[in-house]
C-alpha cells in the first residue's frame, strides 16, 4: 500500500491538495445558479462530494505514514515571503496525523448531520464549513509560524459566522463572546510569533517562522520565555479551554447548529491542546518547566476535571451537559501533556482522538433528538427508549464511551494518562481519577432522564427512530468507538515516535537551559528496592 | 521487566504441559457467550427497529403509533406488577433466542469441561499464558490482550458457566412473555462474556475490561425494566457505587505500575518479593486501594448499598449475577492478589475485619426484611462477609470453596424465589389484583402448592445455615475453623490492625462470624416458615391460581438442590473420615499455596484433630439453635398482614437498614449538588462571565469614546490637531 502510494507522488501533493479542496468546493458553491431550494440541494451535495474526496485523500496518509522514519512526512516547501523568513511549509507528524484524519471523517457526517436542518443560506453555510475545513487542516500541518496564525484565524472567522448566523435564540450573544474570548487569546499569540520570528539567531539576520529552524536556533531571554509562553498558553488555553477560560464555550456550544457544535467539540477544542504540543511547550521548555507554572498548569488542568464534570451534572440542557463533560475531558489532555511522560502523552494524544468521536457523536444525536422535538432540555423527554429504541440504544454505547468504559476507547486514553500521570504527578492524577466516578454519574443520570423511566408526555410517544441516513453517518463514529478501545495499537504505534521526541523536546530544552541538577529520565526503570 | 521477559523465554523454551490439549481453546469460552450476545442483540434490535423515512422533514404523516413502534418495555415480566400494560406478547424470535441464549453458554460450559479434564490429567504447576495481541503498547508499558488458565481461572470458569448454563434456562421460562426478551438474553450473554474475560484476563487491566463490562451489564438488567423510575435507579447506583470502587482498582493498578513496572500477574508475582517492602506501607497502600474496589463490586460495607437495590432486576438476574457470580468477584480479585495481601498483613486483618463487620451487619438487617428478594439480597452480602473473612485471614482456598458452595445454594434460593414470585405474579394477575407478589406477608402455606420448590428451598436454607453434611456446612466450617487457626499462630497473629494485636482481631472475627451464622439460620429460617408454611394469605380469589412452576424452571432446581446437598464434598476436612479430604484444597494449591504458606508462617506444627472436630460441632449447633429459635419464635406470634402496625425500637431501625441510605443521601448526594448548582454553576461560572462582560463594557467604552471623536466636522479635527501639536511640544521641548 504505501509503496503504491509513494509511486504516485502522494506524499508530494497529498498535503496541499487538502488545502484546496475545500477551497475548490467553496468555490463552486458561491457560483451554483438556480432558485433558494435548488442552491440549497446542490450545496449540500457539493458539499458533501468535496469532503467524501477530502477524506478518501486522507485516508492514504494512514498507509504512507511510517513511524520507523524521522521528521516531518509528506513535507512540502515553498518560499512564500522569503524576505521575511515566510514560506508555505507543511508536514505531518503522528499526533498531525490523527487529528487530520478525525478531520476529514467528521466534516462529511456534519454535512449528512445538517442535511435537513440547514436550509437558510445553505451555500453560504457549506461553503464557511469549506474553508473553516482548510483552516482546520492547515493549523494541523503548518510548520511555519506565520503559515500557522493565518491557519488559525481562517478557522476562527468561518465559526463566528456558523455561530452567528445559523445558531439558536442567543446566538449573538454566544457569538460575540466566542470571538472576544478567542481574538484576546490569538492577538497575543501574533504579538509573541512576531517576537519570537525576529528572535531567531544572529540579531541582525533576516526574521525567520520556519518550526523547525525556531526549534534549534530560537534564543530568548528567560524573562522574555516566560512572557512568550503566556501570550501562547493564553491562545491555547483559551481554545482548549481550559478552566477558567472556559465561559464561552457552554454558549457556543449550545447555541451553534449541530454541525458547528460537533466541529467546535470535535476538532476545534484540540487545536488548543495541540498548540500545547506543537508549539507552546517545545519553544519555550524552560517555562513550561518551571516548577510555579506547572504547578498551576497542573491545577488548573485537575480543577477543570473536577469542576466540569460537577457542573455537569447540575446541567438541565443536555447541549450544556456535554459542554462541561468537555472541559472535563480536556482536563486530562492538560495533565497528560504536562505530566510530561511517554504514557500520559500518548494517552493525552488519545483523549483528544477519543472525545473527538464521542462528543461529536453526542452532539450529532442531540441534534437529532432537537431536529424532532426542538428542545435541548433534559427534562422534556424521559421514557423515550420505549419509542426510539436504535436512538436509545446508540446514545447509550457513545456515553459509554464517553465515560470511558474499558472496551470502548474512552478507556484507553483516560488510562493511559492517569498512569503516566502518577509515575510524574501521583498526587494530581490521584484528584483526576475522582472524575471519573462523576463522569459516570453526570452522563448515566442524564441518559436515565431521557431514555429511561416513564414515558409520561405525550409528544414524546410520536417520535420517529433514527433513519438510514443518520444510522448511516453515527455508524463510523460507532465502529471507531469499538475499534479503538479493543486494537488501539495501530494509533498508538503512530504516535509514540512524535510522542516521544514532545517529551525529548522539552526534557532536553530543559537541561540545556539548566545544567544542574538534572531530572530523573522520563521513562524509570523499575525500582529495583531489596530492603 | 526483566523477570516477566525471562519468564516468557523459559515458557517458549519449554512448551508448557498444557499445549496441545483442550487447553488451546481457551480463547473460544469467551467466544461463545460473545455470539450469543451479537446474534440476541441483533435480533432484539431487528424486532424493534422501525427506521423513518430517509429524510425526516419529507414525512409529514401521522405520527406512528408509539406502542407499536417500540419495543413494549411497560414492565409485564414478572415481578414488575404492572397490571395496566398491554396483554402479553411472545417476542418475535422468541424461539430462536430460546436456542442462541442458553446453547452458547452452554457450549461454554461443555468447553470448560473439556479443558478441566484435561488440567486434572496434567495438574500444571505453572499458569497457561495465551497472549493474542498488544492491547495497550505505550513505551515500557506493554499491555497484552492475553488469557491466563490455571486452577483458580478454571473453577471459576466452571461455576460461571455451569451456574450460568442452568439460568439461562430458567430464564427461558421465567422470562418468556417478557416483550423484552431477545434484549434480556442479549445482557445476560454479554454478562457472562465479560464475567469470563474477568477471571481469565492474564493481567490487572484485561481483568478490569472484565470488571467493569460485569458492571455495565448489571447496570442495564437492573433497569431492565426501565419504564419504572425505582428500577432506573436502581441501576444506576449500582454502576455509580461501583465507579468509586473502581476509582480504587485504578489507584492500586497505577501504584503497581509505578513499583514494579508491569501489570501481569505472572510479572507481579515475580517482582512484588523483590520490589516491594513486606509489611511495608506501600504493598499496604496497594492493598487497601484494591480492597476498595472489592468492597464496591462484592457490596461490602461501605459500598454495599447498591446490592439490595439490584433486586429491581428480573430475579434469575439476582440469582447469576447478584448471587452466584459478578459479586464474588471481588473474593477472586484478593485470591488472584494473596500474595501481594500476605505481604501486608495489616491490610489482610482489614479485609478479614471488613468481611466480618459486613457478615454480622447485613445478616442483623435480614432479620427485618419483608421482601423475599431483600431478605437474601442481605444474606449474600452477609455470605459475601464470610468470604472476605476467609482470604483476609489468609485461608484462599476455604474463601473460593465457600464461594463455590454459595454460588449453588444462593442461586438455587432465588430461583426458588423467582418460582414463587413467578407463581404469586400469576395469580395475582389472573386475579387482576395490586398486591405485592414479593411480600412474605401475602405468602404463607405454598408447601401445599409447588411442593418441588418447598423441597428444594428448603434443602437450599439447611446449606447456606450451615446444617452437617450440607455444602454450606463444610464451607462456613472451614472459614471459621481456619480463622480460628490462624488467630493461634500466623503473621497476622503477630501484626497489629489499628494498635489491636491480630491474634485478638482474629478471634474477635471468629466470634462474629459465629453471631453472624446463627443470625443466617434464624432469618433463613424466618423466610421458610413465612413463605411454605401456615396459613395461606395471598387471598381468596388469588389462592387457586397458584401452581407449581414447568419443568423448565423446576429443572434446572433439582440440579442446584443436588448441588447444594452434596457440594461440601469438594473438600471435606482430613478430621472427617468420609470420602478423600481437601479434594478443592490440592487443586488450588499451585495457585494460592505460595501465599497460604507465606500468611501461615509460625503456625504450631500439627493441629489437634480433636479441635478441629470441636470447633466442626459448635458450627454445627450453632446452626442448630438458630433454625430452633426461629421455628419457636415464629410458631408462637401470629403471621403479620401487609400493612400492619409498624416495627418500633431497633425493630424499625433493621427494617429501615439503619438508614445508611438516608444518611448517604443527606450527607454526600444532595450537598454535592447543591454545591455545584449553587457554587460552581451559578456562583463561579456567574463571576467569571460577569468579569468577562465587565472587560468588553470598558472596551466598549474605550470605543464610545473613539467614535465620539469621529465627528465629521474638519474645525474640530484642525482644532483637536493644534492642541495635539502644543501638548507634544510641550512635552518633548525642556
Amino acid at each position: 500500500m504505501r509503496e503504491m502510494l509513494l509511486a504516485m507522488g502522494y506524499d508530494r501533493w497529498v498535503l496541499p491538495a487538502l488545502l484546496l479542496i475545500p477551497l475548490a468546493a467553496a468555490a463552486i458553491i458561491l457560483l451554483l445558479p438556480g432558485d433558494a431550494e435548488r442552491r440549497w440541494h446542490s450545496a449540500r451535495a457539493v458539499a458533501l462530494a468535496a469532503f467524501t474526496v477530502e477524506f478518501l485523500v486522507s485516508v492514504g496518509l494512514w498507509w504512507s505514514f511510517d513511524p520507523a522514519t524521522p521528521g516531518w512526512q509528506a513535507a512540502v516547501h515553498m518560499p512564500w515571503i522569503p524576505s521575511w523568513g515566510i514560506s508555505f511549509s507543511v508536514g505531518i507528524d503522528g499526533i498531525s496525523l490523527v487529528l487530520i484524519l478525525l478531520t476529514t471523517l467528521t466534516m462529511p457526517l456534519t454535512v449528512l448531520g445538517s442535511w435537513t436542518s440547514v436550509r437558510t443560506r445553505a451555500p453560504a453555510f457549506y461553503t464557511l464549513m469549506l474553508i473553516l475545513t482548510t483552516g482546520m487542516l492547515g493549523v494541523f500541518m503548518a510548520l511555519d509560524l506565520f503559515l500557522f496564525y493565518i491557519m488559525w484565524e481562517l478557522m476562527l472567522v468561518p465559526m463566528y459566522f456558523i455561530i452567528g448566523i445559523w445558531g439558536g435564540e442567543r446566538r449573538i450573544y454566544a457569538s460575540v463572546k466566542f470571538f472576544i474570548y478567542t481574538m484576546l487569546g490569538s492577538l497575543l499569540m501574533l504579538v509573541a510569533i512576531l517576537y519570537v520570528g525576529f528572535h531567531v539567531g544572529n540579531p541582525a539576520a533576516p526574521p525567520g517562522f520556519g518550526y523547525d529552524d525556531l526549534l534549534t536556533r530560537l534564543s530568548v531571554t528567560p524573562v522574555a520565555a516566560r512572557w512568550l509562553f503566556g501570550a501562547f498558553f493564553l491562545a491555547f488555553a483559551i481554545k482548549v479551554p481550559m478552566f477558567p477560560f472556559h465561559t464561552w464555550l457552554p454558549d457556543a456550544h449550545v447555541e451553534a447548529p449541530t454541525a458547528g457544535s460537533v466541529v467546535l467539540a470535535g476538532i476545534m477544542l484540540k487545536m488548543g491542546t495541540f498548540g500545547f504540543l506543537r508549539f507552546a511547550l517545545p519553544l519555550f521548555p524552560q517555562a513550561a518547566l518551571d516548577p510555579t507554572i506547572r504547578a498551576i498548569v497542573l491545577t488548573l488542568a485537575v480543577v477543570g476535571i473536577l469542576y466540569g464534570a460537577l457542573v455537569a451534572l447540575v446541567q438541565p440542557d443536555f447541549k450544556k451537559l456535554v459542554a462541561y463533560s468537555s472541559v472535563s475531558h480536556l482536563g486530562f489532555v492538560m495533565l497528560g501533556i504536562f505530566a510530561l511522560t511517554l504514557q500520559s502523552v500518548q494517552g493525552a494524544i488519545l483523549v483528544m482522538i477519543n472525545h473527538g468521536i464521542s462528543t461529536g457523536a453526542l452532539f450529532l444525536l442531540v441534534g437529532m433528538l432537537y431536529e424532532r422535538r426542538h428542545s435541548r432540555l433534559i427534562a422534556a423527554y424521559g421514557g423515550i427508549a420505549r419509542v426510539v429504541p436504535l436512538f436509545a440504544a446508540l446514545l447509550t454505547i457513545v456515553s459509554l464511551s464517553s465515560i470511558g468504559l474499558p472496551g470502548t476507547n474512552g478507556f484507553v486514553g483516560e488510562f493511559l494518562v492517569l498512569l503516566g500521570s502518577f509515575r510524574t504527578e501521583p498526587w494530581f492524577a490521584f484528584a483526576a481519577t475522582i472524575g471519573l466516578i462523576l463522569a459516570a454519574a453526570y452522563l448515566l443520570w442524564a441518559i436515565q432522564r431521557i431514555l429511561f423511566e416513564r414515558l409520561d408526555k405525550p409528544e414524546n410517544a410520536g417520535l420517529r427512530d433514527l433513519n438510514w441516513r443518520e444510522l448511516g453517518l453515527l455508524a463510523p463514529l460507532i465502529a471507531c468507538i469499538i475499534w479503538l478501545g479493543v486494537y488501539p495499537a495501530p494509533v498508538l504505534r503512530r504516535t509514540e515516535p512524535a510522542a516521544a521526541r514532545f517529551v525529548h523536546l522539552v526534557e532536553h530544552g530543559y537541561e540545556s537551559a539548566h545544567p544542574a541538577p538534572p531530572r530523573t529520565p522520563i521513562i524509570q526503570p523499575p525500582k529495583a528496592r531489596g530492603r | 521487566m526483566i523477570a516477566p521477559a525471562l519468564q516468557a523465554a523459559a515458557l517458549a523454551a519449554a512448551p508448557h504441559p498444557l499445549s496441545g490439549t483442550a487447553a488451546d481453546w481457551v480463547w473460544a469460552l469467551p467466544l461463545f457467550p460473545l455470539a450469543g450476545f451479537l446474534v440476541n442483540a441483533a435480533l432484539a434490535v431487528v424486532a424493534v427497529a422501525r427506521p423513518g423515512p430517509a429524510d425526516p422533514s419529507a414525512d409529514r404523516h401521522s405520527a406512528p403509533d408509539a406502542t407499536a413502534a417500540g419495543e413494549d418495555v411497560a414492565g409485564h415480566g414478572p415481578g414488575a406488577g404492572d397490571a395496566d400494560a398491554p396483554p402479553p406478547a411472545r417476542h418475535r424470535f422468541a424461539s430462536v433466542v430460546s436456542l442462541v441464549g442458553p446453547l452458547a453458554v452452554g457450549l461454554a460450559f461443555a468447553l470448560a469441561c473439556a479443558i478441566f479434564a484435561a488440567m486434572a490429567r496434567v495438574h500444571p504447576t505453572t499458569p497457561f499464558v495465551q497472549t493474542y495481541f498488544h492491547w495497550i503498547p505505550a513505551g515500557d508499558l506493554q499491555v497484552n490482550a492475553a488469557f491466563q488458565l490455571d486452577q483458580l481461572s478454571l473453577t471459576l470458569v466452571l461455576v460461571i458457566t455451569g451456574v450460568g448454563a442452568l439460568i439461562h434456562l430458567f430464564s427461558v421460562a421465567y422470562m418468556g412473555d417478557d416483550p423484552g426478551y431477545a434484549r434480556y438474553f442479549a445482557y445476560l450473554n454479554l454478562f457472562v462474556f465479560f464475567m469470563l474475560v474477568l477471571v481469565l484476563g492474564a493481567s490487572y487491566p484485561v481483568m478490569f475490561v472484565g470488571w467493569e463490562g460485569v458492571g455495565l451489564c448489571s447496570y442495564l438488567l437492573i433497569g431492565f425494566w426501565y419504564a419504572d423510575r425505582a428500577n432506573a435507579d436502581a441501576g444506576k447506583k449500582a454502576f455509580i457505587v461501583n465507579r468509586i470502587g473502581d476509582f480504587g482498582f485504578l489507584i492500586a493498578m497505577f501504584l503497581l505500575f509505578v513499583q514494579l513496572g508491569t501489570l501481569d500477574y505472572t510479572g507481579v508475582l515475580a517482582a512484588a518479593p523483590g520490589g516491594l517492602e513486606a509489611g511495608g506501607p506501600v504493598v499496604t497502600v496497594i492493598c487497601l486501594f484494591l480492597l476498595l474496589g472489592c468492597a464496591g463490586k462484592s457490596a461490602q460495607i461501605p459500598l454495599y448499598v447498591w446490592l439490595p437495590d439490584a433486586m429491581a432486576g428480573p430475579t434469575p438476574v439476582s440469582a447469576l449475577i447478584h448471587a452466584a457470580t459478578m459479586v464474588t468477584a471481588g473474593v477472586y480479585l484478593v485470591v488472584r492478589s494473596g500474595l501481594l495481601f500476605a505481604m501486608a498483613p495489616a491490610a489482610s486483618l482489614t479485609v478479614a475485619v471488613m468481611g466480618a463487620v459486613t457478615a454480622l451487619f447485613a445478616a442483623t438487617i435480614g432479620l427485618k426484611q419483608w421482601d423475599i428478594k431483600k431478605v437474601l439480597a442481605y444474606s449474600t452480602i452477609s455470605q459475601l462477609g464470610f468470604m472476605f473473612m476467609a482470604v483476609g485471614a489468609g485461608a484462599y482456598v476455604a474463601g473460593i470453596f465457600h464461594l463455590v458452595t454459595h454460588a449453588f445454594f444462593k442461586a438455587l434460593l432465588f430461583l426458588g424465589a423467582g418460582s414463587v414470585i413467578h407463581a404469586m405474579h400469576a395469580a395475582y394477575h389472573a386475579t387482576h389484583s395490586h398486591e405485592d407478589a414479593q411480600d412474605m406477608r401475602n405468602m404463607g402455606g405454598l408447601r401445599a402448592r409447588m411442593p418441588v420448590t418447598w423441597i428444594l428451598m428448603w434443602i437450599a436454607t439447611l446449606a447456606i445455615a450451615g446444617v452437617p453434611l450440607f455444602a454450606g456446612f463444610f464451607s462456613k466450617d472451614e472459614i471459621l475453623g481456619t480463622i480460628f487457626d490462624r488467630a493461634g499462630g500466623s503473621i497476622l497473629r503477630d501484626a497489629h490492625w489499628l494498635g489491636i494485636p491480630g491474634g485478638v482481631v482474629l478471634y474477635a472475627i471468629y466470634g462474629m462470624g459465629l453471631v453472624a451464622a446463627f443470625l443466617t439460620a434464624v432469618y433463613m429460617t424466618r423466610l421458610m416458615l413465612y413463605t411454605f408454611h401456615g396459613q395461606n394469605r395471598t387471598g381468596e380469589a388469588a389462592r387457586p391460581h397458584l401452581h407449581e412452576a414447568p419443568w423448565l424452571m423446576t429443572g434446572p432446581l433439582l440440579v442446584l438442590g443436588a448441588l447444594s446437598a452434596v457440594g461440601g464434598f469438594l473438600n471435606t476436612p482430613a478430621f472427617l473420615p468420609i470420602g478423600p479430604a481437601e479434594t478443592l484444597a490440592r487443586w488450588l494449591d499451585p495457585v494460592v499455596g505460595p501465599a497460604t504458606a507465606l500468611i501461615a508462617a509460625g503456625a504450631p506444627g500439627d493441629a489437634d484433630p480433636r479441635r478441629g472436630l470441636l470447633l466442626s460441632l459448635i458450627a454445627a449447633a450453632v446452626a442448630a439453635t438458630g433454625i430452633v429459635v426461629a421455628v419457636v419464635r415464629l410458631g408462637r406470634s401470629a403471621p403479620v398482614r401487609a400493612g400492619a402496625a409498624p416495627e418500633t425500637g431497633i425493630e424499625s431501625v433493621l427494617a429501615h437498614r439503619y438508614y445508611v441510605d438516608e444518611a448517604y443521601d443527606r450527607g454526600i448526594v444532595r450537598p454535592l449538588l447543591a454545591f455545584s448548582n449553587r457554587v460552581l454553576w451559578q456562583g463561579v461560572d456567574g463571576l467569571i462571565d460577569g468579569l468577562v462582560t465587565l472587560g468588553a463594557r470598558v472596551w466598549v467604552w474605550f470605543g464610545g469614546i473613539g467614535s465620539a471623536l469621529q465627528t465629521g466636522r474638519v474645525g474640530t479635527y484642525a482644532w483637536a490637531l493644534v492642541v495635539g501639536a502644543l501638548v507634544v511640544l510641550a512635552i518633548t521641548i525642556r
